[in-house]
């Protein structure tokens, strides 16, 4: 194929060259230059090299921050998506409950992440909340801020309560665009409701269950204000996630050399899994 | 197989019907018979869809029976009725090959799978699908994924009727009549009962051995394509069928026989009107009027050419009229006189044929 070269194009490109470059290439780039060196304040630097990165690699903090990233990550992915498809499959097609469902389903999404972990906190102290009392009057002893289960299994909770209703949105969203004949095709096949499922809903709800996993990958691997709030990363690390993590090592410690070496790898690895389970997902849809 | 059978269908999308046009399906009572080839013809929102529906099961009539043969299936579901529907919109499953689609229904209804290899190769063959039978089905075009929705249908050995509901809306139309010479050789080889919703008034004369014409719910003429263009029982088949349609004109009766623009008009057999006060009209088909000497004073006002034939338009006080002339043919300049053949020539009581 033969391309017209048109070089006064680039200038017109500039523009968002230059929004991108402040709002995001700018900023990353400080990040990589505290991460290769050392400094003391007064703007004083001495050059590291690969030093911070092979510290970060190698530390065992940073391995069991980003295990127990990892888990909380497949825990409440293996949660929420198959809860927002189940949620997703029973609500109404049509008529006046379709607004208010999706109305109830939209509130959590509202609320500001602080607000979450505050309430969630509120809900599940032992002695005054709600979830705590309730728990505990049920003769199961249940305190998040000394138990390491405990204080998982509210994170858990509070994530999901706070987020299946995006997988939800998605989901239905993805299920009223299947046409009425597919459902009426299936029906004069004789397909079971499984096979229905299995064959029309699930494949046509690929695209947007692959964002939905998407979403709530980037999100939940960052997670940090609602963790930080409810339990405050403890009881001990047991709730320390990456983001926790990095803030005490950034803003705790004021080791700011580490803190933007494990920046990069972190934002290194949400990229790398996010290329790749999209790549995955999207191999077919080519053919 | 067997024929089918309507019987006082009624159907309303309404909880609670109240005046006419609460009625997606005005009553009717229709009768196909077995290995028929039929289409069903009307304009969009006829209500052609509902009744295809409310025959495959996947729509429950308000009123009346359905009946397959000697059976009532009138409340049987759709997978219990023997029934094949072909959509609009083809409909495979993406996620498997062609050849798992064409044996999902059997799978479905628990066959041994080497009676479904069986059929499906069978099936496939007559369709020109054997070398895709490998292929994901998503990967094919549009005229490939509904061959499959036809295939699905074609598998099952008990299938009494093949309803298409406008299967042909979105192939190409270099295509279309590939595929429509392919039904109509299909119906030859298996003659299965095929119903064939379209408004597309060339789909159905080429397709069909019976047509059935729909109006606002209501079934307004069955016959033949000979049939629905010679005799239109009512004024909207003339309109609807023929290229133009049909030149329907106000007339007033004068002892039983019908005056137009001051001058009797000829037509074989009586006419025989019940109501005095019904809506008049005399209906003649643009191919069953010619150039006189004498008789209906007209003048012309323009003429198309349509290929073998010129349309042309002319002039009655109100009333255009139009008629064929052959390609050729002499066509006077400004003020004719029009002439009607009487034997094609109907009389119309309230837009239904009283001659």
């Amino acid at each position: 194929m033969n391309k017209t070269t048109y070089q006064k194009a680039w200038f017109f490109v500039l523009p968002v060259v230059a929004l991108v470059a402040f709002n995001a290439l700018i900023p990353l780039m400080t990040v990589v230059n505290y991460s290769v060196q050392e400094t003391f304040g007064d703007n004083v630097f001495f050059w590291e090299g690969v030093k911070w990165f092979e510290d970060v690699l190698n530390s065992e903090r940073f391995h069991a921050s980003l295990l127990r990233q990892l888990m909380f990550t497949g825990i409440i992915l293996a949660i929420e998506i198959p809860l927002g498809v189940a949620i997703a499959l029973t609500m109404p097609k049509k008529g006046p409950w379709v607004s208010v469902c999706l109305v109830f389903m939209a509130m959590p999404l509202l609320i500001p992440w602080n607000v979450v972990g505050a309430m969630w906190n509120i809900f599940a102290l032992p002695d005054i909340g709600l979830l705590g009392h309730a728990i505990n009057g049920m003769g199961i002893e249940y305190n998040f801020t000394r138990q390491p289960f405990a204080a998982w299994f509210t994170t858990v909770l509070m994530d999901v309560w706070h987020w299946t209703s995006l997988v939800v949105l998605l989901a239905y969203a993805g299920l009223r665009s299947i046409p009425e004949d597919y459902y009426q095709a299936a029906k004069i096949d004789g397909a079971k409701p499984w096979a229905v499922f299995l064959h029309i809903q699930l494949p046509k709800m690929k695209r947007v269950l692959t964002i939905a996993i998407l979403l709530r990958f980037m999100d939940s691997f960052m997670i940090y204000t609602e963790p930080f709030v409810l339990t405050g990363g403890g009881p001990g690390n047991s709730t320390t996630f990456l983001s926790i993590d990095l803030v005490k090592v950034a803003l705790g410690q004021f080791d700011l050399g580490p803190a933007a070496a494990m920046s990069l790898i972190y934002f290194l690895i949400v990229l790398l899994v996010c290329w790749v389970f999209y790549t995955l997902m999207m191999k077919d849809e080519d053919q | 197989m067997s024929k089918i059978t309507l019987k006082n269908l009624r159907h309303s999308y309404l909880s609670n019907p109240q005046s006419d046009d609460d009625w997606a399906l005005k009553e009717m009572s229709v009768e196909w018979s077995d290995g028929g080839a039929y289409a069903l013809l009307g304009p969009s929102g006829c209500g052609k869809t509902t009744l295809l529906n409310i025959i495959s099961g996947l729509l429950t009539p308000t009123e009346g029976e359905v009946w397959f043969g000697d059976v009532e299936v009138s409340h049987l579901p759709a997978d219990k009725r023997n029934i094949a529907q072909v959509f609009q919109f083809p409909v495979v499953y993406d996620t498997m090959t062609v050849y798992n689609n064409l044996a999902f229904p059997l799978r479905n209804r628990d066959v041994n799978e080497s009676e479904i290899d069986w059929k499906v190769r069978e099936i496939a063959a007559m369709l020109d699908l054997s070398d895709t039978l490998k292929k994901r089905a998503s990967g094919l075009t549009a005229d490939g994924k509904q061959k499959i929705s036809l295939g699905r249908g074609l598998v099952r050995a008990d299938v009494n009727a093949i309803l298409f509901d406008e299967p042909l809306t979105v192939i190409d139309p270099h295509l279309k009549w590939i595929l429509r010479s392919k039904l109509k050789e299909l119906h030859q080889q298996i003659g299965n009962t095929m119903i064939y919703v379209t408004h597309d008034q060339t789909e159905a004369l080429t397709f069909a051995d019976q047509v059935v014409v729909m109006q606002e719910g209501e079934v307004v003429q069955i016959g033949t394509p000979v049939e629905l263009f010679e005799r239109p029982q009512h004024t909207f088949v003339g309109h609807f069928i023929g290229s133009p349609g049909m030149n329907v004109l106000a007339c007033e009766l004068d002892q039983g026989r019908p005056v137009y623009g001051g001058s009797a008009v000829e037509t074989t057999g009586t006419v025989a009107v019940e109501d005095p006060s019904a809506r008049l009209e005399i209906g003649i088909r643009p191919e069953f009027i010619s150039f006189a000497d004498q008789g209906i004073a007209v003048s012309v006002e323009k003429v198309s050419d349509a290929g073998r034939v010129n349309i042309v338009e002319t002039r009655h006080g109100d009333d255009i009229i139009k008629l064929l002339v052959p390609d050729g043919g002499h066509v006077p300049s400004e003020n004719a006189f029009l002439k009607f053949d009487p034997d094609h020539t109907q009389v119309y009581a309230n837009a239904w044929m009283v001659s």
